[in-house]
């Protein structure tokens, strides 16, 4: 009987056969198929079966994963939510993840290459695997200064440490709840997002670095500073500052903001016109300076580049090609200069740093879920835009700006403040943004601040009505 | 290096070290794989485990004892081999306790009582009755003498899930026994005996059964009269399928049946002749069974019922995809996802977490086993051992084939128990009692100081029968 056992046996081998390569085939060949199937909730799961790390401003989390009842082990939530949409973004079961959330998706899951070791220790220990921690570069005062100080308002604040790039505080408004879209309650985060998405004045929109808007006559300060670059002006040199200013090649007229000539007899110098922010002046300058010229410095502060701190700027822009009447528009901020609030915290934050632009960054570093300090962001130098000595003239105009010109509601007691206004058009029919660009203490600032408003109104369209205070908040709080 | 025990015979070692190093090998994967999900738990070992460990570990040592005194000869990796799969089932179902006493506390409901120690409970019982196996049947011959009786209880058993009051149907499936508290499934003790049953009764006919009347193409045909014996295993394997709706238990038993007739044999046109039957069998059942009908459209296309009818082996492929080459980890898949994951589709449970690598380890392991079951049967010198031996084994293999090939949609799915892995009690025991019989044969078959009859003496030697 030894002879039909063999063959059975034979037969069963097959069968064995058969079973190894059909598990292979599932396993190795449609795995992946299997795993992006509508109805495999693995993938969903795994993804939430992660405590993910946290997201910390100082030592406290603004962002952090809560075990929960449900079939989705963690939920994230978030403390103080709409105070610091802006930096976290949300991490939704519907709708993905924007903001650090996204950025840093490897980090706090624990799937980035820093985790290596963490990941070999894991795998023989057999610990549940822990995402990393991202430490932000946000000051807590100083963003809910930006932020109780915008209530009302639309637009954005940022601040930046000048010798650094670190931003202290982005702040947008409105804002949104990133808890509501981080439920697992898919009809409840369906309905919020699409009242956030039609809600004109658009909470969704990371404002701070995002939205671009003409920067208006906070512009004049790189017209200033290729001025002085230039080498053929100074703070003293004389320019003139007609109450209107006909467009070259063009029958248009530009008038100054309060429909005067500026200083006497219609002639300021530089500084004056600064102070006054003089549009008439800084027009004729900035055709004298040519379009290039203009350019050119724009560029050196950070315009026309993309940045990414991690989260992805929207890249400023200085128009390529221009004509002498569209120079003239451009040197005063309008025409077709794009402007973030980044991007002009950042020129501030160049004049005050002697001239140099830091890049700006955003996580200052990443933990492992053993809290042990895995990177630290090392500030970066993007380039010098203007010289130490040009630096510090500019700066000097600027206190002046804030102590006898356009820009009195930035003052704070005890402290030179150095700032510029701004107010732009947006189009003809569009109402104004209000801008305020400052840094404090002047002469070694430890805050540069950007503030944007939008839909200013057309009365009392003065930076410093409405912008200037909450840049006098952001920068107290970090002064304090 | 051989056995250091005493041996009468230089020439035959009874490698009962080997045996108690390969149970002390396979107890340290187990603990390992225990310690594993804990770990994936964030938690360390604790009492619950040891407890299990321990208590495996003990029943291994009894065990091995056992076999060390009352049959020293035998094989020494079959009962290494059931116990490490018999581990991994406890390990799976210890794992499955974890997620759901998890998930029970974080929904605030009270924790449901851990099946492991239930399925702990019942190898104890199992080692305890592989004990009075190896005490009470000294020597596997004597079981031939109860051919009828042995034939007579496992058919009993098998229709008695459709007696009233005690027959239970459970999940469309009248299978069960329900007696007291006891859930009981008799199809699984009804396996050993009808295997000794047929061993018994074709050793008997196998001469007038291989008889050939007429050769066609090559192959010869039985005569008409002896067909008796295939057609009416053939109507019971229908029975049950369309009164029990079992389709794996009834598939299992004419698989059984067949391979066994031609071992008996020797005849191919038997196995013809049962591929035809089955055949016929499969096309009726499908036409005329619903259930059936259901199974192979579900096999065929499971996506388009993964709601409903096809919600178990999608979400079981979806598993096994998780697991992927390597396997998420013990404790860290999601293998609870899958209904009925600690009995029927425990195989998919060990796909996802120990990935292909360790499911083809857990294949050969199985194949391993019936390898030595199938090799006793060549080596055991009485014909009545030979077919058990073959029997017991192809019983082994064709239900992890069928369940293994369901799970993982090679072929239709039918509900059968994993042997050793699955949880519940029946299975576990008899599966244990096969190891018994198994170790019974292979230590008849290379004792060497007992001359055996030569397989054709056994045939004419004189049997009472009871």
């Amino acid at each position: 009987m030894n002879r039909p056992i063999r063959r059975i046996a034979f037969v069963l081998g097959l069968l064995l056969v058969a079973l190894i390569i059909n598990v292979t085939v599932i396993q190795v060949f449609l795995a992946r198929d299997y795993r992006e199937r509508p109805g495999n909730q693995r993938l969903l799961l795994q993804e939430y079966d992660r405590e993910r790390g946290p997201l910390l401003v100082g030592p406290d989390p603004v962002a952090r994963s809560k075990e929960t009842g449900d079939t989705l082990t963690y939920q994230r939530v978030y403390s103080n939510g709409p105070l610091y949409a802006p930096v976290t973004g949300f991490y939704s079961l519907v709708y993905g993840a924007t903001g650090l959330e996204r950025t840093e998706n490897g980090i706090l899951t624990g799937s980035s290459a820093l985790f290596m070791v963490d990941r070999v220790q894991q795998l023989f220990a057999g610990r549940r695997p822990r995402g990393g921690a991202v430490t932000t570069t946000i000051n807590a005062r100083a963003q809910l200064a930006a932020y109780n100080a915008m209530r009302g308002k639309k637009g954005a604040v940022v601040a930046i440490e000048p010798s650094t790039g670190r931003i202290l505080a982005s702040v947008q408004s409105p804002s949104f709840d990133p808890n509501q879209l981080s439920s697992h309650d898919p009809a409840a985060i369906r309905s919020y997002y699409l009242g956030l998405e039609s809600d004109p004045n658009k909470p969704l929109l990371n404002r701070p670095i995002v939205s671009l808007n003409p920067p208006g006559s906070t512009f004049k300060l790189v017209t200033a500073a290729a001025a002085l670059e230039s080498g053929q002006y100074t703070p003293d040199s004389v320019l003139p500052g007609p109450a209107t200013y006909l467009l070259p090649n063009s029958t248009k007229e530009l008038h100054n903001w309060n429909g005067k000539a500026c200083g006497t007899k219609g002639q300021v110098t530089l500084r004056q016109a600064l102070a006054l922010s003089c549009n008439t002046a800084f027009a004729w300058l900035g055709v004298q300076l040519g379009d290039a010229a203009l350019r050119d410095q724009a560029r050196k502060m950070g315009f026309d580049s993309a940045f990414q701190i991690p989260l992805r700027v929207a890249t400023s822009h200085f128009p390529d090609i221009l004509d002498p009447a569209q120079t003239a528009l451009s040197a005063i901020g309008q025409f077709d200069v794009r402007a973030t609030a980044l991007e002009m915290a950042m020129v501030g934050a160049a004049i005050g740093n002697g001239g140099v632009l830091m890049n700006p960054y955003l996580v200052q570093e990443v933990r492992g879920p053993g809290l042990a300090v895995l990177q630290t962001t090392d500030p970066s130098t993007f380039g010098t835009a203007l010289t130490t000595a040009n630096a510090a003239t500019l700066t000097d105009m600027m206190v002046n700006v804030v102590d006898k010109g356009t820009g009195t509601n930035g003052r704070i007691g005890g402290v030179k403040v150095a700032g510029k206004t701004g107010t732009a058009q947006t189009g003809n029919d569009n109402p104004a943004v209000a801008w305020f660009v400052s840094f404090a203490p002047a002469n070694h600032p430890q805050v540069a601040v950007a503030v944007v408003v939008e839909d200013a109104g057309a009365a009392e369209v003065s930076g410093n009505g409405l912008a200037a205070p909450v840049a006098r908040a952001v920068m107290q709080a970090v002064l304090h | 290096m051989s056995g250091t025990v005493a041996s009468p015979s230089a020439r035959q070692p009874t490698r009962r070290l080997w045996e108690l190093l390969l149970l002390v090998f396979a107890w340290l994967i187990g603990v390992l794989g225990f310690l594993q999900i804990q770990w994936a738990n964030g938690e360390g070992a604790n009492a619950q485990l040891w407890l299990t460990v321990t208590v495996v570990g003990v029943l291994a040592l009894v065990s091995h004892g056992v076999v060390q005194w009352k049959a020293r000869y035998a094989d020494p990796i079959i009962l290494p081999l059931a116990t490490l799969l018999t581990m991994l089932g406890l390990i799976m179902i210890y794992r499955l306790d974890v997620a759901a006493a998890h998930k029970a506390e974080l929904n605030g409901n009270p924790s449901p009582s851990p099946d492991v120690y239930a399925q702990l409970t019942w190898f104890t019982i199992a080692i305890i009755l592989f004990i009075a196996v190896l005490f009470v049947v000294r020597d596997h011959r004597t079981l031939q003498r109860y051919t009828y009786t042995l034939g007579l209880m496992g058919l009993i058993l098998l229709v008695l899930p459709l007696a009233p009051f005690i027959g239970t149907t459970i999940n469309g499936a009248t299978l069960w026994l329900r007696v007291g508290g006891f859930s009981f499934q008799p199809a699984e003790a009804a396996k050993i005996l009808l295997t000794i049953f047929f061993a018994g009764y074709l050793v008997e006919k196998r001469d007038s059964l291989a008889l050939v009347r007429t050769n066609v193409m090559g192959v010869g045909l039985s005569r008409g009269k002896d067909l008796g014996p295939i057609l009416i295993a053939w109507g019971v394997s229908l029975a049950i399928l369309v009164l029990e709706n079992d389709l794996g238990t009834s598939m299992l038993f004419f698989g059984l049946f067949v391979c066994m007739l031609y071992i008996a044999t020797q005849r191919r046109s038997w196995l013809i002749l049962g591929g035809l039957l089955f055949l016929v069998g499969a096309v009726l059942s499908y036409v005329l069974v619903s259930h059936v009908q259901i199974r192979v459209t579900v096999w065929l296309d499971p996506w388009t019922y993964s709601d409903t009818s096809g919600f178990q082996i999608v979400q079981s492929l979806f598993g096994l995809a998780n697991g992927g080459m390597l396997g998420s980890g013990l404790g860290r898949g999601f293998p609870n996802l899958v209904p009925f994951a600690n009995t029927d589709f425990i195989i998919s449970a060990l796909g996802e977490e120990l990935g292909v690598t360790g499911l083809v380890a857990l294949l050969l392991m199985y194949a391993l086993l019936i390898e030595r079951g199938l090799r006793t049967a060549v080596s055991v010198k009485d014909a009545f051992g030979q077919l058990l031996a073959a029997g017991l084994s192809i019983v082994l293999a064709l239900q992890v084939f069928v369940i293994v090939g369901g799970v993982t949609r090679l072929i239709p799915l039918t509900g059968l128990t994993t042997p050793f892995l699955s949880y519940g009690g029946s299975s576990l025991v008899a599966n244990w009692i096969i190891v018994a019989l198994l170790l019974r044969i292979s230590d008849r078959a290379r004792r060497p100081d007992i001359a055996t009859p030569a397989a054709d003496d056994a045939l004419t030697q004189v049997v009472r029968r009871i």
